[in-house]
């Protein structure tokens, strides 16, 4: 592998041992993460995956302070840190993060986020996005890509699987007009770590989009879950940017490929969109919509 | 210092008094007035604190344990809806063991919507493992809030609790509120200590996910440290007297050495009963009242003891548990089940909404009990006092 998960002026903060299944992208996300911001750092985790796999007492993967409320709250309870910290003097350049899946951002999250952003909480919020609730089983979410199959949006004889385009959550977070806003993928780990070291540096809500496969729920070989990370950068399914302030004007591509693969390469790898692949017509407006997606991006 | 002010005022200044480091808040009728007061010592430079505006009451106390569990005093105030969108968080403050303190404007619940006094919003969340403290009058609710971070703080409990005062009758009501100065608050509340806290030079995980190998545990701790707060609840007590000069019991007694028939009230009908006792004795009717003043953890061997001499309790109660009748008449009842000797008990529905209670509604609780006294039998279970029943 070209990039190696951890510099070696980095300390991992992330123990191996923990139940996430063999190949899981967000595990994979958060040790990146971790290792790029360091340990001076407080993360308030919503419910999933993540809390579920890591936490079983008396065992831990964690190693930073850690705190676990619900699933809806991640950005509100980090909030609480924020402010604990600021008024009582401690914060000292402490990192302070929001971990969640998409469920708990793109969907049951979603008003805790904005009121987090808009208040101008010093928190970095990061969305793991595996585009489902696999948590519970893959249930569809608002993050599902159209075509999709989950277990609440099943193919079938009269079904394409997720009829509905996925939320625009980075977008709409930029919105807010916060400090600094990011997409990425476990895949590219330089880029994804300078953009966690990035806003580790600003002064005020940063929200960091980090596209996660999961083997699961995406029914993919878990040995190819960094490349089909890859793969879907380049194909333009996923965007990799990032802003810094309000201005839409002022997004930077942090990559742009070069020749944009087919996303039927993209699809056919995972088992939740082979139903599509006797489906000519829905494999071609999923190649229009991603096409409109990347002219928006100027490629 | 005597000075005249409102419910909602009286828990703010309690607030204030205690310098939270971070007060999360969200604004809801009856207790609207609790923020816009925090917002004016914040603005005006009297309080030093983390004035949090959250977007809802879930994240406000959301907030809140994010707050406490970085070591911070956390205080806010709620009612109603805005306590029932906190449930899910009230059980998981109490699993966290987090010493929040919350007022709340005791307020009915939807539907239909009604924003007047009624007990069902904090009485629904009696199994969420807070503290539950009930005011009858604003010097209470000032007393109480204070009161509440020292039991909560304390380290045999370490426990969130809730200061009950009922919608517009004491919220919005002027009365006059003995004032403590702050030099003797300090004195009587110390600094926090946390038992454990986010903290990157020791890092813990906290809100760990509990598996059935030790799930049942942590509820067992939880329940002891809530029924040995009794015993700590009874100390503070002692010692709030001793610093300020009032006097409190989780539950007191009225006119009851003699009493044939006794009501069991909480909260702001207090003074109304107290007063129907009153008529009643110079009637020659032996009445008497109990008023539980700390619903959790339950005071039941106080109850009992204070009850155990009447021919019939009736529990008046500004709240209902639906389906079934009064909730502190079940909790009562049950712990008196298994006693030889217990009075008759009944349950007793008024006030719901805001629905004035009166003393005559205790006159005509009274009459039912003399009934159940000659060995009769009520028609309904619960019985309603104040129904108006030409319009069902």
């Amino acid at each position: 592998m070209a990039e190696d998960a951890s510099a070696p002026e980095e300390r991992e903060l992330f123990a191996s041992g923990h139940r996430g299944c063999a190949g899981c992208g967000e595990m994979n996300a958060v040790r990146q993460v971790l290792a790029a911001a360091g340990p001076n750092t407080i993360v308030a985790n919503a419910t999933g995956c993540l809390e579920v796999a890591t936490t079983a007492w008396p065992e831990t993967a964690w190693e930073v302070p850690w705190v676990h409320a619900a699933f809806e709250n991640a950005a509100a309870v980090a909030s609480g840190v924020d402010a604990a910290l600021t008024q009582m003097k401690k914060r000292q350049g402490i990192n302070v993060f929001a971990f969640a899946g998409d469920g708990g951002t793109f969907d049951i999250g979603f008003q805790a986020i904005s009121g987090m952003l808009e208040r101008q909480q010093k928190v970095i919020f990061v969305v793991y996005d595996n585009e489902a609730y696999m948590n519970t089983g893959i249930q569809r979410c608002s993050s599902t890509p159209y075509g999709a199959s989950t277990t609440t949006c099943p193919a079938g004889t009269c079904s394409i699987g997720e009829t509905k385009a996925k939320k625009p959550m980075a977008m709409i977070v930029a919105a807010h007009g916060i400090k600094y806003t990011a997409t990425a993928t476990i895949g590219y780990h330089a880029d994804l770590k300078r953009k966690v070291k990035r806003a580790c540096e600003l002064e005020g809500p940063c929200f960091l989009h980090v596209l996660a496969p999961c083997p699961t729920g995406w029914r993919h070989d878990s040995a190819d879950t960094v490349a089909l990370s890859r793969l879907a950068v380049e194909t333009g399914m996923f965007i990799m940017w990032e802003l810094e302030g309000k201005n839409l004007k002022d997004i930077k591509l942090s990559r742009k490929p070069k020749e944009r693969k087919p996303v039927l390469e993209y699809l056919k790898a995972q088992g939740r969109f082979r139903h599509l692949l006797k489906q000519p017509e829905v494999l071609a407006k999923i190649q229009k919509d991603v096409d409109e997606q990347c002219a928006q991006f100027g490629f | 210092m005597m000075q005249i002010m409102r419910g909602n005022e009286a828990t703010a200044l309690a607030a204030k008094l205690c310098r939270p480091n971070v007060i999360p808040a969200y604004p809801i009728t009856p207790s609207t007035m609790f923020p816009e007061r925090i917002s004016e010592y914040v603005a005006d430079g009297e309080l030093d604190t983390y004035f949090l505006l959250a977007e809802s009451e879930h994240s406000a106390i959301s907030a809140g344990i994010g707050a406490s569990v970085t070591g911070a005093r956390v205080c806010t105030a709620t009612a109603s809806q805005g306590l029932a969108l906190m449930h899910e968080m009230l059980f998981i403050a109490a699993g966290m063991r987090l010493p929040i303190v919350m007022a709340v404007g005791n307020r009915a619940l939807s539907a239909p919507i009604n924003i007047w006094a009624d007990q069902q919003d904090t009485v629904s969340e009696r199994d969420a493992g807070w503290i539950h403290f009930y005011a009858e009058n604003n010097q209470e609710s000032l007393d109480f809030m204070i009161m509440a971070f020292k039991v909560g703080e304390d380290k045999r409990v370490y426990l969130p609790a809730m200061v009950g005062l009922d919608a517009f009758v004491l919220t919005h009501t002027m009365e006059p509120v003995d004032v403590p100065e702050q030099a003797a608050v300090d004195r009587f509340l110390p600094k926090y200590e946390p038992h454990c806290i986010l903290d990157p030079k020791n890092p813990m995980t906290i809100g760990a996910l509990g598996t059935p190998d030790v799930y049942m545990e942590t509820r067992y701790a939880l329940q002891k440290a809530l029924m040995d707060s009794a015993a700590v609840i009874d100390e503070v007590f002692k010692q709030f007297a001793t610093a300020f000069g009032r006097k409190y019991e989780r539950v007191s007694k009225y006119r009851t050495e003699d009493a044939d028939v006794i009501f069991v009230t909480m909260g702001s009908m207090t003074g109304t009963a107290r007063v129907a006792v009153d008529r009643m004795r110079e009637r020659g009717k032996k009445a008497g009242l109990v008023k539980i003043t700390v619903l959790r953890p339950f005071p039941s061997r106080e109850l009992k003891e204070a009850l155990v001499k009447a021919k019939v309790v009736a529990v008046a109660e500004r709240a209902i548990s639906l389906g079934y009748g009064g909730a502190v008449y079940g909790e009562l009842a049950g712990h008196f089940v298994n006693d030889i000797k217990r009075p008759i008990l009944s349950s007793f529905i008024m006030g719901l909404g805001g629905r004035d209670i009166l003393p005559e509604h205790f006159d005509e609780i009274f009459a039912k009990c003399e009934r159940l006294i000659a060995g009769g039998k009520l028609e309904e279970f619960p019985e309603w006092a104040g129904l108006n029943r030409e319009v069902l």
